[in-house]
C-alpha cells in the first residue's frame, strides 16, 4: 500500500507524458487524476491506521549508492509526521488534479500539464517518506524540478521562463547550503539515515568543526546549513524573491505546489530533523527569527500589491514565517498544524483566485475589478470562506492553527517567544487588512475591466467549483476536527516522530492573548470594507503623503533590484572577463598563440641564413670553425 | 592461455577499418558497404565487451585477462589486462563508438567512408589505452589518438579546423612528449616499463616529484585542466559532432584514467605531495570555466567549457583519495562520458538541420521539435546533477569524499553546482523555449528515427545510473580499495621514514 501511494503518480506521469497524445486529453486528464485520487484515498487509510494503531514503518525498496561507508536506500518510511504529509500532498493533489480538467481546458497542452502534476506529486511523495537525507534531497529537488517545468509551461511568455529560472537557481543556492550539512552530517556522523543521525546527535552536542580556522559547533551547523535549504524552498527573506515571479505559472499549480506542498518541504525538513534541531537553541533562535522576519516582511508587501495572485503569494510566505517561528520556539507540533489547515485554506484561496481570473478572462490585476459578486456568488463565498480561514477568523481552521502558535510562543516565556508574540499578532492584523483589501477590491465597490462586459461575467464551471468546495470545506473544519489530535493536551500522536527535549507547558495564558486575535482579525472586516470598498479618498491621501514608504512596500522592498546589483550583473561581468581576458588575452596570447608567434618570428630569423650566396655561407662556417677552435684550445 | 578477448576487442575495429579501405566498386556502394562494416564491427565488438564484463570477476583486485606477447625482446612486451577501473571504460568507449557511427551516417555528407576509418581506428586506439598494462604500449596508444582526431578535426571540421586541428594538436603533444621522457627514465631507474612490476616496486622519493610532473603535464592537457584548457573550445567548435563526441566523451577520460592509474598508483608520494595543486587548479577551473560558460554565445563553447568544470570535479575526487571521491570520480567520468556526448549530439542534431551553432540563431525550438525538447531537457538536467540521474551520483560522491579531506575544497566546488545550473537552463531557455525565431526554424523537422534510438539509449542509461548505480560501484569498489590501500601504506612508509 505505501507503494502504491507513491508510484501511482508516477505511473500516471509516465503514462500522460509519453502515451498522452494517443489516449486522448480527457482520457489522460481523467487516468491521472484518478490514480492521485486512489493515493489519497490509500493515504488517507494509512493515516487511520497510525492513528488507531500507532503504526509505523519503513520499508526498503532497493539500494540506492554503497560506496565503502556511505550506503543509502530508496525507503518509504511511515510515521505520524509522514502520515500526516501523505495526506496533505496527495488529497490536494488530487483535489486540484481535478480542477485543473476546468481550468486548463482552453490549453494545447494538457497531457504533458497533467505529466509534471503528477511527476510532482511524485516527487514530493518520495520527499516526505524517505528515511535518510540522500532521498530527500532527491525528492527536494525533484520538486523544484517541476515546479521550474510548472512555471515555465507557457513556454512562450519570457517572463514565465524567467521566472522558472529565477526559481530553480533561487533554490539551487538553498541546496547548496543542503548538500553541504549532509556533507557534513556524513563526516561526523558517518551515516546520512535519520535514526542513526538521531540516535547519535546527543553523543556530538559538544563536537566542534574546523573551517578556515575558525571552530564551530557541529550541530549548529548541520542545523543552520540544513535551514538555509529550507529557506530555499519555502522562500524565507533573503531567499523568496523566487515565490511572487513563480505566479507565472499558471494557478492551479501556484495553488499545489506554491501554496499548500512544496514551498511546506522546508517547514517539513525542520520538523523532521526536530532530534538535531532541539540540541541548538542557536540554530532554533535564528528559525524564529527568520521566521518572524519573513512573516511580517511578505504581509507588508502583501499590502500594496495589485495583482491578485501575487497578494496570495506573499500571503503565502508570511504563512510560511509563521510556520517556522512555531518551529523555532519548540512547538513543532503547532508548526504541522498550521502548515496543515494552511494547505486547505490556500489552496482555496488560489483556486478561488484562479476562478476569478477565469472569469475576467486572464485578468489577474484587482483594480481592474470590482463590483461582481453577485454575478459570481459561488466564486465569492470560496473566497469568503478562505479569507476567513486565513485570517483566523473564530471558528474557521486558521484561527485554531495561527492561535496556537501566539498561545505557545507566549508559553515558551523567552525573549524570542514574546516577540514572536507580539510579531505574531502584528502581522495577523497586517494579514486581516490585505486579505479584506483583495475581497474588497475584486468584488465589492464598481465594476473597473474595460477589457470585459459585466454581463458576460459569470462562474467557473462545476469541475472547478466542486474541487474548490472540497478544500472550502476543509478549510472550515480542519482545524476543529484536527485540534485535539494535533495540539490537545493529552495528544501522544507525535511519538517517534518529533523530540520534544523540554514537556511542553499546557498552561494557560492569559485571557487577552486568547481573545486579543480573533478580536482584531474581526475587527479590520468593517474597517477595511469601508476603507477599500466605501471611500478611497483617505488611501489616496495616505499614499500621496507616504510616497517613498509606498513605493518601498511596492517594489517589495526593492530586493530584486539589490540581487540584480550584487550578484547577477557581477556575474556576467566577472565572466566575461574571465573570457576575455583570461582566456584569450591571457592563456592564448601567451600560451599556444605566442609560441606560434615566436616560432614564426625564429624562423623568419632563420631563413635569412639561407641567402644562396656562397660567401655568407662559408663566412658562417668560418665563425663557426674559429668558435670551435678557441673551445678547444681554451678548455 | 584463453581466448585473447582483449586483443580481440581492440583489434575488431582495426580490422574492420581495414575492410571498410579495402571496398572496391562504385561510390555507392563503397558507402553502403563501408556503413555495415563499420556499424556491425563497432556494436559486435559493445557486445563483445558486455561479455567481457560479465565474465570478469569483480571480487579479486588483480589484473584479469592479461595477455603478454614478447615484442622488442627484453624491453617492451605486449602486455594487456583490465581490473575493476578500466573495465568501465572499455564498455564506454564501445558504447559510445556506435553512437559516433550513426552520427557520422546522419551528418557526414562527404569521404564517409575515411570517416569511418578514422573513427574504427580511433576506437582500436583507445580501448588500447584503457587496456595496456605496459608503459610504453600505454603511451603508443595514448598518443596514437591525437592522429585520427587531429584528421577527424582537420577534414570535416568547421571553417578555422586548421588553426583548431594544429592548437590541439600542439597542446597535446607539447604535454606528452615529457611523458615520454619520464617513461624512458623510468625504465632507467627501474629495469621495466611493466605496469604491474611497476605498481609493487617503489620507486625512490627524489624521482617520484619531477616523474609525477611529467606525466601530470601530460593528463593536465589532455583531461583539460586549468589553465591548459583552451585548446578545448575551439577544437570542439571546429570538430564535426561525432567528433566532439569522442573527444568529450572518451578522450578526457583517458587522462582521468592515467591519474588514477599512473599518478595515484606510480608516485603516490608526489601525489600527496602535489595534492593541494591539484585541488587549487580544480576548484579554478570549476569557478572560472563555469562563469566563462555563462558568457558563451556558440553551444558547443558553452558545452565545452562546462566539460571543464565537470572534469575539475573529477580530478578533486581522484586526489581526495577517499572511497566516495574516487568512486564518484569515476562514475562522474562515465556519466559526463554519456550526457557531454548526448549534449553534443544535441547540438549537432539542430547544426545539421539550420547550420549554425550560434544560440541567438534559435529559439522556440519547442514548438517545432518536442521530442528534441524533451532530450535535450534531459541531457541539461543531467548535466546541471539532478539527482536522479548519474551526473548527480558522480558529483555528490565525489563532493562527500573531498568534504572528508579538505572542507574548504568542497565548499567552493559546490559553488559549482549554482553555475552550473544557471548556465544550462540559461542555454536551454534561450534554444529551446520562447517563440519561434526566424521562419527557417518553423521548417525545421523533429529527431527522425535514428536520432530518436540514440538519445533514447543515453537518456536510459543516464537515469539507470542515477537511481541505481551498484552495478558501476560493484565493479570497481575491489580495485578501489585496493589503490587506497596500497597508496596509504606508501606514504605511511615514507611518513615514518622520514621520522626517523
Amino acid at each position: 500500500m505505501e507503494y502504491a501511494i507513491v508510484f501511482l503518480p508516477l505511473v500516471g506521469s509516465l503514462i500522460s507524458g509519453f502515451f498522452g497524445k494517443r489516449i486522448g486529453d480527457k482520457y489522460t486528464q481523467i487516468l491521472a487524476s484518478t490514480l492521485v485520487a486512489v493515493a489519497a484515498i490509500l493515504s488517507i487509510s494509512i493515516f487511520y491506521k497510525v492513528l488507531s494503531h500507532d503504526y509505523s514503518s519503513n520499508k526498503l525498496i532497493f539500494n540506492w549508492i554503497s560506496s565503502g561507508n556511505f550506503v543509502v536506500n530508496w525507503s518509504v518510511k511511515i510515521d505520524s509526521l509522514t502520515s500526516v504529509m501523505l495526506v496533505v500532498v496527495t488529497l490536494i493533489s488530487s483535489i486540484i488534479h481535478f480542477y485543473s480538467i476546468g481550468y486548463m481546458n482552453n490549453d494545447p497542452h494538457k497531457p504533458r500539464f497533467m505529466a509534471y502534476l503528477s511527476l510532482f506529486t511524485f516527487a514530493m511523495l518520495t520527499l516526505v517518506t524517505a528515511d535518510n537525507f540522500l532521498q530527500l534531497f532527491f525528492g527536494w529537488e525533484g520538486v523544484g524540478l517541476c515546479s521550474y517545468l510548472l512555471i515555465g509551461f507557457w513556454y512562450k511568455k519570457m517572463s514565465a521562463n524567467s521566472a522558472a529560472i529565477k526559481a530553480f537557481i533561487v533554490n539551487r543556492v538553498g541546496d547548496f547550503g543542503f548538500a553541504i550539512g549532509i556533507f557534513l552530517i556524513f563526516f561526523y556522523y558517518g551515516t546520512v539515515n535519520y535514526s542513526e543521525v538521531f540516535q547519535k546527535t546527543p553523543e556530538l552536542i559538544m563536537q566542534t568543526v574546523n573551517f578556515m580556522g575558525a571552530e564551530f559547533n557541529l550541530i549548529n551547523l548541520v542545523c543552520i546549513l540544513l535551514f538555509i535549504g529550507s529557506m530555499g524552498k519555502s522562500a524565507q527573506i533573503l531567499l523568496h524573491t523566487w515565490l511572487p515571479d513563480a505566479m507565472e505559472g499558471p494557478t492551479p499549480v501556484s495553488a499545489l505546489i506554491h501554496a499548500a506542498t512544496m514551498v511546506t518541504a522546508g517547514v517539513f525538513l525542520v520538523v523532521r530533523c526536530s532530534p538535531i534541531f532541539e540540541y541548538s537553541q542557536l540554530a532554533l533562535n535564528i528559525v524564529a527569527i527568520v521566521g518572524m522576519a519573513t512573516a511580517f516582511f511578505a504581509a507588508t508587501v502583501a499590502l500594496v500589491q495589485n495583482d491578485i495572485k501575487k497578494i496570495i503569494a506573499y500571503s503565502t510566505c508570511s504563512q510560511l514565517g509563521y510556520m517556522f517561528f512555531a518551529a523555532g520556539i519548540g512547538a513543532y507540533h503547532v508548526a504541522i498544524f498550521h502548515l496543515f489547515t494552511h494547505a486547505f485554506f490556500k489552496a482555496l484561496l488560489f483556486l478561488g483566485a484562479g476562478c476569478v481570473i477565469h472569469s475576467f478572462r486572464e485578468e489577474q490585476d484587482i483594480n481592474l475589478m470590482g463590483g461582481v459578486w453577485k454575478k459570481i456568488p459561488y466564486t465569492y463565498a470560496l473566497m469568503i470562506i478562505g479569507t476567513l480561514a486565513l485570517t483566523g477568523f473564530p471558528f474557521l481552521s486558521g484561527f485554531y492553527s495561527k492561535d496556537a502558535i501566539i498561545e505557545f510562543a507566549y508559553l515558551k516565556g523567552s525573549a524570542v517567544g514574546y516577540c514572536a508574540v507580539f510579531v505574531g499578532i502584528f502581522t495577523a492584523f497586517l494579514t486581516a487588512i490585505y486579505s479584506w483589501r483583495l475581497i474588497f477590491k475584486t468584488f465589492h465597490g464598481k465594476f473597473n475591466n474595460k477589457k470585459n462586459n459585466l454581463s458576460t461575467i459569470h462562474d467557473s464551471a462545476l469541475i472547478m467549483l466542486i474541487p474548490s468546495a472540497i478544500l472550502a470545506f476543509g478549510a472550515i473544519i480542519s482545524g476543529v476536527v484536527f485540534k485535539k489530535l494535533f495540539i490537545g493536551n493529552e495528544t501522544n500522536f507525535w511519538e517517534g516522530s518529533i523530540l520534544f527535549l523540554e514537556p511542553i507547558k499546557y498552561l494557560h495564558p492569559p485571557q487577552w492573548i486568547i481573545f486579543m486575535t480573533p478580536f482584531i482579525v474581526t475587527a479590520t472586516i468593517p474597517a477595511a470594507y469601508y476603507l477599500f470598498a466605501k471611500d478611497n479618498k483617505i488611501l489616496k491621501n495616505l499614499v500621496l503623503k507616504n510616497k517613498f514608504f509606498y513605493n518601498f512596500l511596492l517594489n517589495k522592498w526593492y530586493f530584486d533590484e539589490l540581487y540584480n546589483f550584487i550578484f547577477v550583473e557581477p556575474t556576467k561581468k566577472i565572466g566575461l572577463f574571465f573570457w576575455q581576458r583570461g582566456d584569450v588575452n591571457t592563456i592564448d596570447k601567451y600560451g599556444p598563440d605566442g609560441i606560434s608567434r615566436i616560432v614564426k618570428i625564429l624562423s623568419n630569423k632563420v631563413v635569412n641564413f639561407q641567402s644562396g650566396y656562397l660567401y655568407h655561407y662559408a663566412f658562417v662556417m668560418l665563425v663557426g670553425l674559429s668558435i670551435l677552435l678557441t673551445y678547444l684550445i681554451l678548455y | 592461455m584463453n581466448f585473447p578477448i582483449l586483443s580481440a576487442i581492440i583489434f575488431i575495429p582495426l580490422i574492420g577499418a581495414l575492410f571498410i579501405f579495402l571496398t572496391k566498386g562504385s561510390q555507392k556502394s563503397i558507402e553502403k558497404n563501408s556503413k555495415y562494416v563499420a556499424v556491425f564491427s563497432s556494436i559486435a565488438n559493445f557486445f563483445l565487451s558486455l561479455f567481457l564484463w560479465y565474465s570478469f570477476d569483480s571480487s579479486v583486485s588483480t589484473f584479469q585477462f592479461i595477455e603478454e606477447k614478447n615484442w622488442i625482446n627484453g624491453f617492451i612486451n605486449f602486455k594487456l589486462g583490465v581490473d575493476g577501473i578500466s573495465i568501465l571504460f572499455i564498455l564506454l568507449t564501445t558504447f559510445i563508438a556506435p553512437i559516433c557511427i550513426f552520427s557520422g551516417i546522419n551528418s557526414i555528407k562527404f569521404k564517409i567512408k575515411d570517416f569511418f576509418i578514422a573513427i574504427l581506428v580511433m576506437e582500436t586506439l583507445m580501448l588500447g589505452v584503457f587496456c595496456s598494462l605496459d608503459l610504453v604500449i600505454f603511451y603508443l596508444f595514448f598518443e596514437g589518438g591525437l592522429i585520427p582526431m587531429f584528421l577527424i578535426i582537420g577534414i570535416w571540421g568547421g571553417p578555422k579546423r586548421v588553426y583548431s586541428a594544429f592548437k590541439f594538436f600542439l597542446f597535446t603533444l607539447l604535454g606528452s612528449v615529457l611523458m615520454l621522457v619520464a617513461i624512458i627514465s623510468i625504465y632507467w631507474i627501474t629495469g621495466t616499463t611493466d605496469v604491474i612490476k611497476l605498481l609493487n616496486i617503489k620507486i625512490a622519493q627524489e624521482y617520484q616529484y619531477l616523474l609525477w610532473l611529467a606525466f601530470f603535464s601530460s593528463f593536465a592537457v589532455k583531461l583539460p585542466m586549468w589553465p591548459f584548457h583552451t585548446w578545448l573550445p575551439d577544437a570542439h567548435v571546429e570538430a564535426p559532432t561525432a567528433g566532439s563526441v569522442i573527444l568529450a566523451a572518451i578522450l578526457l577520460k583517458m587522462a582521468g584514467y592515467g591519474f588514477i592509474r599512473f599518478s595515484l598508483g606510480l608516485f603516490p608520494i608526489a601525489s600527496d605531495y602535489f595534492t593541494p595543486l591539484i585541488f587549487t587548479l580544480s576548484v579554478i577551473a570549476i569557478i572560472y570555466t563555469s562563469l566563462v560558460a555563462l558568457m558563451q554565445d556558440d553551444m558547443k563553447k558553452l558545452i565545452a567549457y562546462s566539460s571543464v568544470a565537470h572534469m575539475g570535479f573529477v580530478t578533486i575526487g581522484i586526489f581526495s583519495l577517499t572511497k566516495q571521491g574516487l568512486e564518484g570520480s569515476i562514475i562522474q567520468m562515465i556519466s559526463h562520458g554519456l550526457i557531454s556526448a548526448a549534449l553534443f549530439l544535441c547540438v549537432g542534431v539542430v547544426y545539421d538541420r539550420y547550420q549554425s551553432r550560434m544560440i541567438s540563431s534559435y529559439g522556440g525550438l519547442v514548438n517545432v521539435m518536442p521530442k528534441y525538447a524533451l532530450v535535450f531537457m534531459i541531457f541539461v538536467l543531467a548535466a546541471l546533477g539532478l539527482p536522479g540521474t548519474s551526473g548527480f551520483v558522480g558529483e555528490f560522491l565525489i563532493l562527500v569524499g573531498v568534504f572528508q579531506k579538505n572542507i574548504l575544497v568542497a565548499v567552493l566546488a559546490s559553488f559549482g553546482i549554482i553555475l552550473v545550473a544557471a548556465y544550462m537552463l540559461w542555454l536551454y531557455r534561450r534554444v529551446v523555449f520562447g517563440r519561434i525565431g526566424s521562419n527557417e526554424i518553423k521548417t525545421m523537422l523533429d529527431l527522425n528515427r535514428t536520432e530518436i534510438y540514440i538519445f533514447a539509449s543515453l537518456a536510459f542509461l543516464t537515469i539507470f545510473l542515477g537511481i541505481y548505480p551498484e552495478p558501476l560501484l560493484n565493479t570497481v569498489d575491489v580495485s578501489i580499495n585496493n589503490l587506497i590501500d596500497k597508496y596509504e601504506t606508501d606514504i605511511n612508509l615514507n611518513l615514518t621514514k622520514t621520522n626517523n
